[in-house]
């Protein structure tokens, strides 16, 4: 069986249907020990305190927020080339939750930033970053809903998926050419010498996927209702001619 | 040179109007196509014409052969008459002299200074139409030709459809009026509506109909 | 091509075609500015790279939406897409025709503004240089965004939304290179990673843009 078959929109009602009660529950499964762990059985850092503890929504939150996009970026090609309704709705789904994500993160770092760096916001180059990613969301969002055929709105928005991609990542590298920051490196790059100790590193990488769960729930969920609007909107037009 | 369809399904905003549609337009001849408001004329020049994709069927065109008039008549009311026509005429790379020659034949000689936006309706539409002089191409695809022009003009414009005939071209009109050209073929499209009753196989296309829950 | 050039030309100085409103705009910013911030020399000197690049931005981005929106609205756009002429070709004519009517005037009148805003000596070459290879970015970025909205009543607002992300890197780098070249420091980088994100946009941009305009149009 191809795996193009999950494109087609009734494959996946069923499939999503049966998924989507295992994801949830694994969503609460890793969220809940995620964040008890972290919130409650890790030691205070010497240096930061408490405050620290923000990192278990932090860093998943901001990692999704990429992660979205990126997945957006596939769907939509997915949509292009092959022309699989469900993948474009997907991608209309999983928007407003990486927007979300990118605000969790935004809001998050700003609460951190407060008692680390002594301000609530800094044009740190990953903020910045954020800040531009959160208005590709807006844009991509904006678009969806501003075209009224659903095929043309696929279209247009799987273009300025892709085209937006390749200025974010150009974003990305122009901010950090503008000013180099003070945020420090990656929380989890593979050497050892950055990483977080384990104490934190195990409950981090729980809430990763615990947050990546609740991506891949959410965006079921979402991608339910959109199919069912589409089905609805199809049914509607069949009765209008009849 | 000729334009033949098959089987043709065309679709208006995720519905189809029109399926199992089939000619042949050959050179030298002219087919009238005439149907209700709504029936999906318009669709099916946009289709033809390779603006929108069609839902199923076959479009055999000659290429780069087909001229399109739509309703609206692409004139820029800033440029005057020869302006506006020499800028198609560049694109279609045909030169001054197609434009001095579509201009006498529209009648439009007199108004060749005149601004567009100075223009009446039936004189933009002669405008618009003189367009298809200039464009060179064979196969012209007509949307309502006639809108707007009184009797003298549409005499005219059939006059101008003979002229384009006898030199090898074909016309593809939709229009409610008689033309007066009583040599052209008539299609009907009521019988190719996607009918009520064949609607759900009309739907095959769209995943989002079907049994689902 | 050349004829659509020539006729674009044609439109936008004879009256109503809006030549000049996004000079006077750029020129209106330039005045504004110090009118907000206050006549400080030393204040103004430093800003005026940045203001002069956001003000050029903005001016650019007003009159993008007229670039396919008019051709779009009197039927013209259908006819050039059942013509000989290739859509990208179009696209890449028509932000050349903007960029003639919007960003060379733009480009030319900075240094003038410049002055008011006291840009440092040295920053006035890089300030033209800079928006001389930037704004034809922001001509095919615009294009770009104009022809997503193409078929919108009310796309105008919308456009700006998408546009002004995408402006992003051609803004931090063309800056740079004036606020670099003011303090007499080394501009090779930013100006070169301008000149590439020109070039890739010039390159690239026109077929998204194309294929946006198809699907509107269909």
């Amino acid at each position: 069986m191809s795996i193009w078959e999950y494109a087609n929109p009734k494959k996946f009602m069923q499939t999503s249907a049966w998924a989507l009660p295992w994801a949830l529950a694994a969503t609460v499964l890793c969220l809940s020990v995620g964040l008890i762990w972290g919130f409650f059985f890790t030691p205070d850092d010497y240096k930061q305190g408490a405050t620290v503890k923000i990192i278990y929504l932090h860093v998943p939150a901001a990692m999704m927020a990429i992660n979205a996009w990126v997945m957006m970026l596939v769907a939509s090609l997915i949509w292009i080339v092959r022309r699989h309704h469900v993948s474009a709705l997907a991608a209309k789904a999983a928007a407003p939750v990486g927007l979300t994500f990118t605000l969790i993160a935004l809001v998050t770092g700003a609460l951190w930033g407060q008692p680390m760096w002594g301000t609530w916001w800094a044009w740190d180059p990953r903020l910045t970053s954020f800040l531009i990613l959160c208005l590709f969301y807006m844009g991509y969002i904006a678009l969806w809903s501003a075209v009224e055929d659903p095929d043309t709105a696929a279209d247009l928005t799987g273009v300025l998926c892709i085209v937006g991609s390749v200025f974010a990542v150009l974003s990305r590298y122009a901010v950090n050419f503008w000013n180099q920051g003070l945020h420090q490196g990656a929380s989890l790059s593979m050497d050892a010498k950055e990483n977080v100790s384990d104490v934190f590193w195990i409950p981090l990488v729980i809430c990763i996927a615990g947050f990546i769960l609740l991506f891949v729930t959410l965006v079921l969920m979402r991608t339910r209702t959109e199919i069912r609007a589409r089905r609805v909107a199809a049914l509607l037009a069949r009765e209008r001619l009849a | 040179m000729e334009l033949t369809v098959r089987n043709l399904s065309v679709a208006r905003g995720g519905i189809t109007v029109l399926e199992g549609l089939g000619f042949t337009l050959a050179p030298g001849r002219a087919l009238v196509l005439r149907g209700p408001n709504g029936v999906g004329k318009t669709t099916l020049l946009r289709t033809l014409c390779g603006l929108q994709p069609a839902v199923r069927g076959e479009i055999a065109a000659p290429p780069e052969g087909l001229a399109y008039a739509s309703h609206a008549d692409g004139l820029k009311s800033m440029l005057d008459v020869r302006e506006n026509l020499a800028f198609w005429a560049a694109v279609f790379g045909t030169g001054p002299a197609a434009v001095a020659r579509a201009l006498e034949r529209m009648n439009l000689s007199t108004l060749a200074a005149r601004r567009a936006a100075n223009l009446s309706a039936g004189q933009k539409r002669r405008l618009g139409l003189a367009r298809l002089l200039v464009s060179g191409r064979p196969v012209w695809v007509l949307d309502e030709p006639t809108v707007s022009l009184d009797t003298a003009s549409v005499a005219l414009f059939a006059g101008v459809i003979r002229d384009h005939l006898g030199q090898g071209g074909s016309a593809l009109i939709a229009t409610h009026i008689d033309l007066g050209l009583d040599e052209a073929e008539i299609l009907d499209l009521t019988p190719f509506r996607a009918a009520t009753g064949a609607l759900a196989q009309a739907w095959g296309d769209d995943p989002f109909l079907g049994d689902f829950a | 091509m050349i004829a659509l050039l020539a006729r674009d030309l044609r439109l936008a100085v004879r009256a109503g075609g809006g030549f000049g409103l996004g000079l006077a705009f750029f020129l209106l910013v330039a005045v504004l500015v110090p009118l907000g911030v206050g006549p400080q020399g030393d204040t103004l000197a430093r800003i005026a790279p940045g203001i002069l690049w956001v003000g050029a931005l903005l001016a650019c981005l007003l009159s993008l939406d007229r670039i396919f929106a008019l051709d779009f609205e009197d039927g013209s756009l259908d006819l050039l897409a059942t013509s000989p002429v290739p859509m990208e070709g179009a696209v890449a004519v028509k932000a050349l025709a903007h960029w003639l009517v919007t960003g060379l005037p733009l480009t030319l009148a900075a240094p003038v503004l410049g002055v008011l805003l006291y840009l440092p000596g040295p920053g006035y070459l890089w300030l033209v240089v800079s928006l001389a290879l930037g704004t034809p970015a922001l001509s095919v970025i615009g294009a770009f965004g104009a022809a997503l909205v193409v078929g919108l009543k009310r796309g105008g607002l919308l456009m700006s939304l998408l546009v002004l992300p995408l402006y992003v890197p051609t803004l931090i780098f063309g800056a740079e290179v004036v606020k670099r070249g003011a303090a007499g420091m080394e501009v090779a980088t930013p100006l070169a990673l301008l000149a590439g994100i020109t070039a890739g946009a010039l390159a690239l941009l026109p077929f998204a843009a194309a294929a946006a305009i198809r699907v509107n149009l269909r």
